[in-house]
């Protein structure tokens, strides 16, 4: 290919959504991930990039309450969505609970994965709350918290430090207090 | 300071804060997204554009051509910078392939342009633009087609030939282990900014010291012209040891765009372009006496490498781990032309561990002895290869009898015990990682608000750096961990050992202990006090007399003080210093589809005195989890057509995931070891790595009864060898 076999006609968009409760507008090429468009267009690093291509789960956000591979979607493709990242779950200073139990059965190690296990981590807790069964599920009219069900529905997030087992504490336990 | 004779009590010994399982310093910042790593770094250069990195399309050969017209002519393009601008850049001593420059292409993946844009897809895009022409060669990646290379012993005690074929019980077998690739989460990244002949560069990197002098030697420039930082490291697991391209590539870019870049190695690249374990072939022979005595103990081992690398020396720890008075050990070494082979934690250890720990079970089984008790009858308090060497400590059998007895070992006949669908077994393995040490400073700086400023160039890669050094600095100034502020990984600090080798948590809080002495003694002076008789604790200073806060003693200003640790030949010639573990391991194996689950996991490690039971323990469960994926499923497929390793994504080369994990233990034996450091500790972030595959792999055996002598234990090595159902 040459440039001037390079695809013609208009390659940016604006876009606007809701990221942690505010709304954002953005005039973005049409190539830009949701994650690229909330690390360098929103500036928010929290997501983090692990692979670009939906085989880490390091960039994992919720979109309208459910958890998405931030890396694996076009941002012009969020039109009105409400997007929660990791700085919009909880700050150094205010702590969410599932944070909070991440840092005290050290549940990350290097934490570059962390953001995204933790987004994820919350995401399961409410996906069993509403039901929804799991390749490990037994009874598919009765979804019910057990270890299994979080190593199953966490197992998108990588963690190569290795704290997998540190991890299914803290979620043990948020789960507990609730 | 000079650590030339073993420790004696000292004030790291009140384990008020050391010692103590403290969260780590930084949690709130990991926990939140807020902490930054390199990519992330935009506030501390204005104006970043954008890099993108080319990779080689052959194995071996050259470059003939590089049409880069329609790739600078692609919107928002600042720069194209190709190898054949340039000669090949000089290599530090570290590299072994080179990083940049010239038109030999030595391995897949070599970096060979970059693209630099306004933006990251405007810099992608233009890449793809770049067209290539290549002469390409035949390149072999295969150590199976190799000749294994003739190579003098390491070791060759006692008659090895003889005792071999004249011992009553013998093992003869080859296994293998497979290349493995690093896979830390985070990507090789860096932001180069290179200004008035002054370049600093945001990276990721394990040691700042040899970073920062191979970018100067690299880039042509002088060593205090060039600046590095790397606060925070995604993992490294050895794969950010040295210089690699994505710092280089962005300093090139900066230089032709007057601009700071960033670049990040995009995972597929990643594989290829920069270092991997290599792979072995190792033939293993043991002989014992009817009693289960070790007589005879051969280990040669085959790995491969580009020319001038070491490979992986999988033959390490049997100079060292159990005693027999004859030994040949032999580690051979085959050059091609192929992506890096290099350290990965615990190199050489790590693959050696995973054949002869499978080795020591097979003997055990035909001399009929539980593999726990055949092992302790085989320790050493001696190197075996070196008798006059004496190991400084050494629990290696504590460690194997504990773990029997928490596990609930049994030593159940193979294929004996099934619940169900599930084929139960039991396995476990020793485990044998050298403590090393190297020189390590620190700088500590009181402030007149009675905080402790440490600051030394040291890393944490998720080791625990930041916590253990905190603890150090509040044990040795009697001040809470609140109270201490730990800046790390930035070349105007203090020159550290680093992290890698198992070596940093004992080197760099030594080299903190020896700042925080030479504080002490400051401050005893300012009081015109003896040093010996001063304690400090709750952030006052008392001579028995008189208390003085620490803080009034900088109110006229901050009191600095810096030193580092030097390791005598002690510590290396007279002893070895050494880390053991005994693992266990519970599997399922479903007698229909040949599954492998594993049910549970129990390390003992004795690993000297442990310096925050928290982190310490992550680090071996770490290692741990690694190394079910070394036992199960990590393998870098050869293409041997081609030349390279085909599964270069985090698809395709398989780590172990939360469902593969399961509960695991980890017993530390907590012995202080004087002979190590002043603060009597030792390295256990590779020791938890070592010896845990071959647990696993006798585990399966055990449930099984099929043997498998070549990693990973996948499917189709054993599924048609399963027990009838």
């Amino acid at each position: 290919m040459t440039i001037h076999d390079m695809p013609k006609g208009r390659t940016d968009g604006a876009v606007r959504f809701v990221v942690n409760g505010k709304t954002v507008n953005l005039t973005l090429d049409h190539r830009v991930t949701l994650l690229d468009a909330l690390r360098e267009h929103i500036g928010l690093t929290g997501s983090k990039k692990g692979c670009d291509h939906g085989q880490c789960g390091a960039c994992t956000v919720m979109v309208n309450g459910r958890r998405i591979n931030s890396c694996l979607s076009l941002a012009v493709m969020h039109e009105g969505d409400e997007i929660t990242t990791i700085e919009g779950i909880g700050t150094p200073d205010a702590l969410d609970p599932m944070q909070d139990a991440f840092i005290r059965h050290d549940g990350y190690q290097c934490g570059y994965c962390t953001p995204g296990q933790i987004c994820s981590a919350k995401a399961v807790l409410e996906e069993i709350r509403q039901g929804i069964p799991s390749h490990v599920t037994a009874d598919l009219d009765h979804v019910t918290f057990s270890d299994a069900e979080v190593r199953e529905r966490m197992s998108g997030n990588l963690c190569r430090c290795g704290a997998y087992s540190n991890m299914l504490n803290a979620i043990r336990e948020v789960e507990a207090g609730k | 300071m000079k650590f030339d004779r073993p420790a004696e009590a000292n004030a790291s010994d009140r384990l008020l804060v050391l010692g103590q399982p403290h969260s780590r310093v930084e949690g709130r910042l990991k926990t939140t997204g807020a902490a930054p790593y390199a990519y992330e770094r935009q506030d501390v250069a204005e104006g970043q554009l954008y890099g993108y990195p080319l990779g080689a399309a052959i194995s071996r050969g050259r470059i003939l051509s590089m049409d880069t017209e329609a790739a600078t002519a692609a919107p928002g393009v600042r720069a194209v910078v190709t190898t054949l601008d340039m000669d090949p850049l000089p290599k530090d001593s570290h590299n072994v392939n080179r990083l940049f420059g010239g038109a030999d292409v030595e391995h897949y993946h070599q970096a060979i342009a970059v693209v630099v844009a306004d933006t990251f897809e405007q810099a992608r895009s233009a890449t793809n633009l770049i067209k290539v022409e290549y002469h390409a060669e035949q390149a072999t990646l295969d150590l199976s087609e190799v000749t294994p290379p003739e190579t003098e012993p390491a070791a060759d005690t006692g008659d090895f030939d003889t005792a071999f074929a004249n011992a009553p019980v013998t093992l003869d077998e080859i296994y293998t282990t497979p290349a493995q690739t690093h896979a830390m989460m985070e990507p090789h990244a860096s932001v180069a900014e290179w200004k008035d002949g002054k370049l600093t560069v945001w990276t990721s990197s394990q040691m700042i010291k040899w970073w920062r002098d191979a970018l100067a030697k690299t880039l042509s420039l002088d060593v205090e012209d060039v600046r590095v930082e790397s606060p925070y490291i995604g993992g490294g697991f050895g794969g950010k040891l040295f210089l690699r391209a994505d710092a280089v590539l962005a300093a090139l870019g900066s230089k032709a765009t007057g601009r700071p870049v960033k670049l990040a190695l995009p995972r597929p690249l990643m594989t290829n372009n920069t270092t991997h374990r290599a792979q072995t072939i190792q033939r293993i022979r043991l002989a014992a006496d009817n009693d289960g005595k070790l007589i005879a103990l051969g280990h040669d081992n085959l790995s491969n490498t580009p020319p001038g690398g070491d490979g992986e020396d999988a033959t390490s720890q049997s100079l060292s781990f159990y005693g027999a008075p004859n030994m040949r050990i032999v580690n051979r070494v085959a050059e091609m032309k192929m992506p890096e082979s290099n350290s990965m934690r615990a190199p050489g250890d790590a693959a050696g561990l995973m054949t002869l720990e499978i080795a020591m079970d097979e003997m055990a089984e035909r001399l009929g002895m539980d593999p726990v008790e055949f092992r302790a009858l085989n320790d050493t308090q001696v190197v075996p290869s070196n008798p006059k060497q004496k190991f400084s400590h050494r629990n290696f059998v504590d460690c194997l009898r504990h773990g029997a007895k928490e596990f609930g070992w049994t030593n159940p006949a193979p294929a004996s015990r099934r619940e169900g669908h599930w084929l139960i077994g039991q396995g476990m393995a020793g485990a044998y990682r050298g403590s090393p040490a190297s020189t390590s400073g620190a700088r500590v700086r009181l402030q007149a608000d009675g905080r402790v400023i440490v600051e030394t160039d040291m890393t944490d890669i998720g080791t625990g750096s930041y916590t253990i050094l905190a603890q150090t600095a509040a044990e040795m100034m009697g001040l809470p961990i609140e109270k201490v502020e730990v800046r790390l990984g930035d070349s105007r600090y203090p020159v550290s050992s680093g992290s890698g080798g198992q070596f940093g948590a004992a080197s760099s809080t030594a080299g903190l202990y020896a700042a925080c002495v030479a504080l002490r003694a400051q401050i005893a002076e300012r009081l015109q006090a003896d040093a010996a008789t001063l304690d400090f604790r709750d952030g006052e200073v008392h001579d028995g007399t008189r208390s003085v806060s620490l803080a009034s003693l900088a109110s006229d200003g901050e009191l600095v003080a810096e030193d580092k640790i030097e390791f005598g030949e002690f510590r290396s010639k007279e002893y070895e210093l050494a880390t053991f573990a005994a693992h266990f391991v519970e599997t399922a194996v479903n007698a229909y589809t040949g599954e492998v689950r594993l049910r549970r996991m129990l390390a003992v490690c004795d690993a000297g005195r442990i310096l925050n039971p928290i982190t310490a323990r992550s680090q071996v469960i770490g290692g741990m989890t690694m190394a079910v994926g070394a036992a199960l499923m990590e393998h870098l497929e050869v293409d041997s057509g081609r030349a390279f390793f085909a599964n270069h994504d985090l698809a395709s080369y398989e780590v172990p995931v939360h469902l593969d994990i399961p509960e695991q233990t980890v017993i530390f034996m907590q012995q202080d070891d004087p002979y190590s450091t002043p603060l009597k500790a030792k390295g256990v972030g590779e020791l938890g790595v070592c010896g845990v595959a071959a647990a696993v792999a006798n585990a399966v055996y055990n449930a099984t009864g099929v043997r498998v002598r070549d990693y990973p234990i996948t499917l189709d090595r054993y599924l048609d060898r399963l027990p009838e159902v």
